[in-house]
């Protein structure tokens, strides 16, 4: 409408003054971003994802509407004790994760502490483990006869269930997935204004009670976008429960009724929907807490909260406390290691013998994933800061009509499973050719890297939002009030100013993507397009491959920390170069 | 410029195939790299104007992902374990009736045909069902290997076992059915409750049993030979027998209905199916059955010859249509009865052990009562054998309707519901009588 219009000038601006307001929108820059953006979310989430749902709507028996399926779900025990359980593990899961990740970034951020950037990067680590990786090196180590539990009955003739039923899903989950905590949080607290800070101690706050009534409470948004995340992606993770072979959770009983053989069962996809439904439930819940509450600081100069050095005991108590934490989170990547360069690992604390063989297998067939996942999880997470950046700039700057259905969609895509996601991909790209080539889109490898960016965008977003909520809205206004354009604003002074949330962001989703699986094992249509958790995947399925396997797990830990490293130190120089900025 | 970028894109994608003749042969496979390796590797040697593009996914991923495809059907071959599976691709018109030429390969495995009778999928290699056993876990427990399927029931394995769950896994499935055809319904059930009760776990993945039991996590395993043969020629400290009651099952592969190389998909079948294709099985990191009998002369010493040694796999005639029937019911019958409720009825088993255990010391005919009538409500069964073969019962369980008009009386998630309330409120009586007996 609004493009017709333009073209003819004067008269048509005269049009638009006379039709109402709503027909021809002014459309800015921003509002052309919003509406592809929502194109896309259509096209890569919505559409897919209803392909596959809409059997939750059917009558299995008829194919007509119906909500039945729905009755039957709340009218089974097992699924209402699967929703229950599913609620407690996510629920202690981030308890659990909170007990790690808070005094990490507490630590870190607060007082000065050698090797903060070291613990920073390694306490991002366990979220690059593949997930079934993950599982079979911490049972490796704290399962029924793990190195742990072997070693205890030795020596004290008792063992701990560490591994057992939920307990192990709440352990497994705590230990992968609180670096969202931690990067949330440790980025919200570099970001507290530190004349808030000054300002209580000056009124005689100190210690637990500054840290209670002041600190944390200004983290809040970082720690609520953290929280919330855990919250979420325990409550859908599948493969944790599946690996540690839980079935009586929610996400485990819709991926065992969608992907059995021959079986249609609606249940699976009502599950689904329920899952979707109820994560967008929590995020809005978390909204709801953060609402009216701001948290902006206009100061930005003072580079975070004052660090304070630490006397010789307390830092003995502190290093302490990293170290047990830190050796406690790693154990995967320990029993990962081990594992890598073992012989035979059997019913033993350690394993029989140690090799390079593992290594130079892995070696002679995964080049090719290595290469693979570098460009899928960079395209992926690359267009999720991008896109991250905008939803969140939309949401929180402008009154776009819906954009907080843009936020909503976005966000809704943590709660599909990846299988739910690559079966609808099938579905939908299936019959669409690619240009020039002529092979179907659906085996085309840039769907798998589509498919890890929508299956990523909420962990950008969320980083993204958390950054945004910290800028102040004075800083734009000040800036537009001197004359600079939105678009300038945004470039000179937003985008700057986020530059640390975004990194967190594009971390988050690379290190994740690189390591998905879910999605991907539906969607990949040749060995030679396949990423690397696709080719840990293949080597565990053998027993002659365990070795080579967690050989892979290895490089894919040490790519991903390569990246993150270098962007926590990016975003410490960043750091720096803001307290010079303020020092002159 | 742009027409020259165009021609220039075409002539390399002519070069591309025109470097070989044959063309790409894809295939999806439920094998894993370690078997399609080696034979890969074989057969383009042997036929180097083929390229073999291997596509792994999970048995029951693979069969979505060629009903998925099926409109613009890019996949030559189906190749994968599980007969159910080529009968679920068969039955959606989703396989390819060719011609296979083959000479030495006998019509039978064990009590099995070797090959589909309408000649959609053919069998290339044997698996049969049994123990596999973490010799330094049983030491250390100090447990002997059990030999027979009824032998997983006994006390002294409790939290033991380990198994996958019939509806995860395509040979899980047959494991289960062959009890259940070779001990008849009730019986088979039976013992399938007694001997799980014992599990330490249900698995998600068949792999998952066999890694079980080489990390030691569990001492024992049902799993597919192959899985046991594997491990241990990789070194584990695991060792693997073949039960009595247990069917030899071939595994197949079967050429996918419109392949776009069809020639290429049918030279692989019979290339495999040829003595050199055959040897390739004995590999180390294989070690399945060979169906050509004269490959058996290249063996390692103890490799079984069910050619030869008439005891393996004989005992049961597998019936393929009445397992077909009710495919779909028998795996949910397992997941309500046992693989979501597997701590009720770890727990009532346990303490039943425990009731026997001091029935044993005391001889009190009334615990004895108790003992018994618990053991009945854990061997009940929901339904009967009749209605498991009833067409229109276990259509509940395959939601296929032919046509638009096609009514099915009750759904899955009712009946599930009414077994799961029978099954909890059983096993709750059964440890109630248990824990009573046992304090008499």
């Amino acid at each position: 409408m609004s493009s017709s219009s333009s073209s003819s000038g004067a008269q048509a601006a005269g049009l638009s003054d006379r039709v109402p307001n709503w027909l021809v929108p002014n459309l800015s820059g921003l509002h052309i971003a919003a509406v592809l953006i929502a194109l896309l979310l259509i096209g890569l989430l919505l559409v897919p994802v209803a392909q596959v749902m809409i059997v939750a709507f059917q009558d299995p028996a008829t194919g007509a509407a119906t909500l039945q399926n729905f009755v039957d779900f709340f009218g089974t025990s097992l699924f209402r004790e699967s929703f229950w359980n599913s609620f407690y593990v996510s629920a202690m899961s981030v308890v659990v994760a909170t007990a790690i990740a808070l005094p990490l970034a507490y630590i870190t951020t607060r007082f000065h502490f050698s090797g903060s950037i070291l613990i920073q990067s390694l306490g991002f680590i366990p979220l690059i483990m593949p997930p079934f990786v993950g599982a079979v090196a911490m049972q490796l180590i704290f399962g029924r006869n793990g190195t742990v539990n072997l070693l205890l009955r030795d020596w004290f003739g008792i063992s701990i269930p560490f591994m057992e039923g939920l307990n192990g899903v709440i352990l497994v989950q705590s230990i992968h997935y609180f670096p969202f905590i931690l990067i949330n949080l440790s980025a919200s607290l570099r970001n507290i204004d530190r004349s808030m800070e000054e300002a209580a101690q000056n009124l005689g706050s100190h210690g637990m009670r500054l840290f209670r009534r002041i600190v944390f409470p200004l983290a809040m948004p970082g720690y609520i976008a953290g929280a919330a995340l855990v919250f979420i992606k325990v409550f859908d993770d599948l493969g944790t429960p599946l690996l540690l072979n839980v079935n009586n959770m929610l996400a485990p009983q819709a991926f065992l009724r969608i992907s059995s053989i021959g079986i249609s069962d609606p249940m699976g996809y009502v599950i689904s929907v329920i899952l979707v439904v109820f994560s967008i439930l929590s995020l809005w819940a978390s909204f709801l807490f953060m609402r009216g509450k701001d948290y902006a600081t206009v100061q930005k100069g003072g580079g975070g909260m004052a660090k304070r050095s630490l006397k010789p005991l307390e830092k003995t108590l502190a290093y302490g406390t990293v170290i047990l934490i830190l050796l406690v989170v790693l154990s995967p990547h320990l029993g990962l290691l081990l594992l890598s360069f073992g012989t035979i690992w059997s019913f033993a604390p350690l394993p029989d013998g140690y090799t390079l063989q593992n290594y130079i297998t892995m070696w002679e067939g995964s080049k090719t994933f290595i290469l693979n996942t570098v460009l899928y999880a960079g395209i992926a997470a690359t267009l999720d800061v991008i896109i991250g950046t905008a939803i969140a700039y939309i949401v929180l700057r402008t009154g776009i009509f819906g954009r907080k259905a843009l936020d909503y969609l976005a966000t809704a895509a943590l709660a599909v499973p990846g299988v739910v996601l690559g079966i609808g991909y099938l579905r939908t790209f299936h019959q669409i050719d690619v240009p020039f080539t002529g092979e179907p889109m659906a085996s085309w490898w840039v769907i798998i890297a589509l498919a890890l960016m929508i299956r990523r965008l909420p962990y950008a977003l969320r980083a993204c939002t958390a950054a945004l909520q910290q800028v102040s809205l004075a800083l734009e206004e000040a800036a537009e009030s001197l004359g600079a354009t939105k678009r300038r604003t945004i470039q000179k002074v937003v985008i700057p100013l986020m530059t640390g949330g975004i990194l967190a962001g594009f971390v988050t989703s690379f290190a994740t993507a690189a390591v998905e699986l879910s999605a991907t094992i539906m969607l990949v249509s040749s060995n030679n397009d396949a990423p690397l958790a696709y080719g840990i995947y293949l080597f565990m399925q053998t027993p002659s491959g365990r070795g080579a396997g967690a050989a892979l797990g290895i490089v894919a830990v040490i790519v991903v920390a390569i990246g993150t490293i270098a962007s926590q130190i990016i975003i410490e120089r960043d750091k720096k170069l803001k307290a010079s900025g303020d020092a002159h | 410029m742009r027409g020259t970028i165009l021609s220039s894109v075409a002539t390399l994608a002519l070069m591309t195939t025109a470097a070989i003749a044959g063309g790409k042969v894809t295939v999806i496979t439920s094998f894993p790299d370690s078997m399609t390796g080696p034979i890969e590797a074989a057969f383009e040697a042997a036929h180097p104007e083929f390229d073999l593009e291997i596509l792994n996914k999970k048995t029951s991923a693979g069969v979505k992902y060629i009903q998925e495809i099926a409109g613009d059907n890019t996949a030559d071959i189906f190749w994968a374990s599980a007969p159910d599976a080529f009968e679920v691709l068969k039955g959606d018109q989703l396989l390819s009736k060719v011609t296979i030429t083959s000479e030495g390969i006998p019509d039978r495995i064990g009590a099995y045909p070797l090959n589909d009778p309408e000649g959609y999928y053919f069998g290339f290699a044997g698996a049969g069902y049994g123990i596999m056993w973490n010799e330094r876990y049983l030491k250390a427990n100090d447990l002997a290997p059990a030999k027979e399927w009824m032998d997983l029931a006994g006390a002294e394995y409790h939290g033991h076992v380990g198994m996958s769950a019939p509806s995860r896994s395509g040979t899980t499935h047959l494991t289960v059915e062959t009890l259940l055809q070779g001990e008849g319904w009730d019986q088979g059930w039976s013992q399938w409750k007694r001997i799980a009760g014992n599990f330490r776990t249900v698995t998600e993945r068949s792999f998952g049993v066999p890694d079980g039991v080489n990390t030691g996590n569990f001492g024992l395993g049902i799993v597919i030979d192959f899985f046991g043969f594997s491990s241990k020629a990789s070194g584990f400290p695991v060792d693997f027998a073949y039960p009595t009651v247990t069917a030899l099952v071939p595994a197949n592969v079967a050429v996918v209905a419109d392949a776009p190389n069809e020639d290429g998909a049918v030279t692989f079948i019979n290339y495999m199916l040829t003595p050199e294709g055959q040897s390739v099985l004995l590999d180390p990191a294989i070690m399945r059955l060979p169906i050509n009998p004269a490959t058996y002369a290249e063996a390692p010493e103890g490799f079984p010859n069910p050619f030869e040694d008439s005891t393996i796999g004989a005992s049961v005639k597998f019936d393929v249509e009445k397992s077909g029937a009710r495919y779909n019911l028998v795996n949910s019958m397992f997941d309500v009865m046992i693989t979501y409720r597997l701590d009720d009825l770890r727990a009532a088993v346990g303490a039943l052990h425990e009731a026997e255990a001091r029935y044993s010391e005391t001889g009190n005919e009334e615990a004895k009562a108790l003992i018994d009538e618990a053991w009945a409500l854990i061997d009940a069964n929901p339904i009967d054998e009749a209605q498991s073969l009833d067409p229109e019962f276990a259509g509940i369980f395959t939601k296929k309707r032919r046509k638009a008009t096609d009514e099915v009386g009750e759904r899955q998630a009712e009946i599930e519901q009414r077994w799961d309330a029978f099954v909890v409120e059983n096993y709750a009586r059964a440890t109630e009588l248990a824990n009573k007996a046992a304090a008499m």
